[in-house]
């Protein structure tokens, strides 16, 4: 105790100096605010938007999970400034070791974020095993998206950080008495696609196999992910944080407009194959999908291309 | 801890948008190297349809419509499509059966950046006619390979050959579908630091019986999985196909015709 005590006492003017650093920065923007969705794990809303500077590619949601001994999160976020104030976000309620950083799929709004994460206390990257070489093979084009979408300054002290550990199927990591339950998926949202259980609360971190109010992204296989509906939405959870959207949601309520839309989609698509449309005129044929989507505008004709260019070989 | 992380140094990334002065600086070397500066004319014998705006540069639908003059005893022997921008700007040359009956043909290619793209027909008179369009689109040609690497080598030289009724006396199609990924050689994977060596479908023929529907020539500006859909004047003999990529692998298929005659 007395240790402690002193440990505080001497660290004073540092905390008056982080404190004065913390007011500047709360001028320029307000900090992410984490919600609690069940215990000890928490979550950073991202803005259901495209990146841009105002945002600072804070468009997915990030979360973590605070176990008695360590720390994990799941998807550091779209840029180095995200990571760095989630960084911030856990030193604000545990000093305790951040010990994984879970990446659910390769996209660069989940994974930009994790240099400044890994390099609070040396992180283990975990993600897919997939991950690596989909990453690895897309860093280039991801940093110059991120230049495009959020500025030169932006991209300054970015890196691409690849994962340590790679799971073939399932894997368990534990935090002290929180065992995570960790699923790689067939190809689906991507090719890299991986889901995080806390086995205690009984929560699952969807990542992008679960869109809500952000129209979903096919990146992957529509009928890869149409096929695992049935497997995702009986695994034992009772809410899901979503990849987009909401902090968090009833499970398997959740999925299901997500699911109805790709299957919509599916089916339109086939539509159009079958009455023998070309690539270009089904995307003008394939109607925008009723409901309350955002960002359709952005990716339901580039949906259609894809869905199109896998169903042509059924 | 081993921890691989790749760094960008500032600048290293490709501009993407060219400007329309620079297209048209290219299309002149492209119509002096190519070409032999031969005279290019601007007629109805040509058209393009291409997207304005790409959903995927890396997948760009192109349809090119081609009819020798009416009333002529002229044919069109070639057509060549060019993608001004491209680091490979011819993407596909086709040649075309002379009894055949091919008026069109759509595939789907990759946008590097902004461009022009041409299509140029030669008529068996040997004059050029060309068409050109303008495509907003950046990054196919670097885009990383497709959704799922692992399935595309899995299914490497798979074909499909549909085939579609004409409509109010049209010629019948057909669509040419073979499953490769096309690299380009200009994909990187950081994990390696090295190139994903080029490796695409580098020639196609596809004849009816003996005679010959068309031929293409292509590179890698073509997309993954490349697809060729033309209308053609069918013989009732079966259609063959014969490919072949960059490793010297022979892919090929023979499929009955199951569409009708057009009665024209």
């Amino acid at each position: 105790m007395q240790a402690t005590d002193h440990l505080i006492a001497s660290t004073a003017p540092l905390a008056v100096a982080g404190a004065l650093s913390l007011f500047v920065s709360l001028a320029e923007a307000a900090p992410p605010r984490p919600v609690e969705v069940a215990a000890g794990i928490f979550v950073i809303e991202g803005v259901v938007a495209l990146a841009s500077p105002e945002n600072e590619g804070a468009i997915a949601n990030s979360g973590f999970i605070v176990g008695r001994d360590a720390v994990a999160v799941i998807d550091p976020g779209g840029s180095t400034a995200e990571g760095a104030s989630l960084v911030e976000v856990i030193r604000g309620i545990t000093d305790l070791p951040i010990r994984y950083v879970i990446y659910t799929h390769m996209h660069p709004d989940h994974v930009l974020g994790a240099a400044p994460v890994v390099a609070a206390s040396e992180a283990e990257v975990v993600a897919h095993a997939k991950l690596a070489h989909a990453l690895a093979a897309r860093a280039e084009h991801y940093v110059a998206g991120a230049r495009d979408a959020l500025g030169d300054e932006a991209v300054r002290e970015l890196e691409v950080v690849l994962p340590d550990r790679a799971v073939e199927d399932t894997a368990t990591l534990d935090l002290g008495d929180r065992l995570l339950l960790l699923r790689a998926w067939p190809t689906a949202h991507t090719d890299n696609d991986l889901t995080v259980l806390d086995a205690r609360t009984g929560l699952l971190f969807a990542g992008d196999l679960l869109f809500l109010e952000h129209l979903p992204v096919v990146d992957g296989s529509i009928k890869g992910w149409l096929a695992i509906e049935a497997d995702l939405t009986s695994l034992p959870a009772a809410r899901a944080v979503p990849g987009h959207g909401p902090a968090v949601v009833d499970w398997p309520e959740g999925a299901s407009a997500q699911f109805g839309y790709l299957a919509g989609l599916a089916e339109s698509v086939r539509a159009q194959i079958a009455r023998g449309a070309g690539l270009a005129d089904a995307i003008e044929a394939v109607p925008v999908p009723a409901g309350d989507w955002a960002l359709a505008d952005a990716f339901h004709r580039r949906n259609v291309a894809a869905a199109f260019t896998e169903l042509e070989w059924e | 801890m081993l921890r691989t992380a790749i760094v960008f140094a500032g600048g290293m990334l490709m501009a993407s948008a060219g400007l329309a002065q620079e297209a048209s600086d290219a299309w002149s070397d492209i119509v002096a190297n190519v070409f032999d500066g031969r005279a290019m004319h601007q007629s109805e014998v040509v058209a393009l349809e291409t997207p304005y705006r790409a959903e995927d540069a890396a997948t760009v639908p192109v349809t090119l419509h081609f009819a020798a003059p009416e009333g002529s005893d002229l044919r069109i022997e070639r057509v060549t499509l060019v993608i001004d921008e491209n680091p490979a700007p011819v993407a596909a040359v086709f040649e075309l059966g002379a009894d055949a009956g091919v008026t069109r043909i759509d595939t789907r290619v990759r946008v590097q950046s902004y461009t022009n793209v041409h299509v140029v027909a030669e008529l068996s008179d040997g004059s050029l006619h060309v068409a050109e369009r303008f495509i907003k689109a950046s990054g196919g040609c670097s885009a990383p390979m497709g959704k799922d690497p692992e399935a595309a080598m899995a299914n490497l030289g798979q074909m499909k050959l549909r085939q579609f009724e004409g409509v109010a006396g049209t010629h019948p199609e057909a669509q040419l579908m073979i499953r490769h990924p096309n690299n380009s050689g200009l994909q990187m994977d950081q994990l390696t630091r090295l190139h994903i060596p080029a490796h695409f479908i580098h020639s196609v023929t596809i004849t009816q019986g003996d005679a010959p529907i068309l031929t293409m020539e292509g590179g890698i500006s073509l997309s993954e999985d490349p697809s060729i859909r033309f209308d053609f004047e069918p013989t009732g003999n079966p259609i063959t196909v014969e490919a072949q990529d960059t490793e010297g692998n022979i892919f090929g298929g023979t499929w009955p015709v199951e569409v009708g005659r057009s009665g024209a």
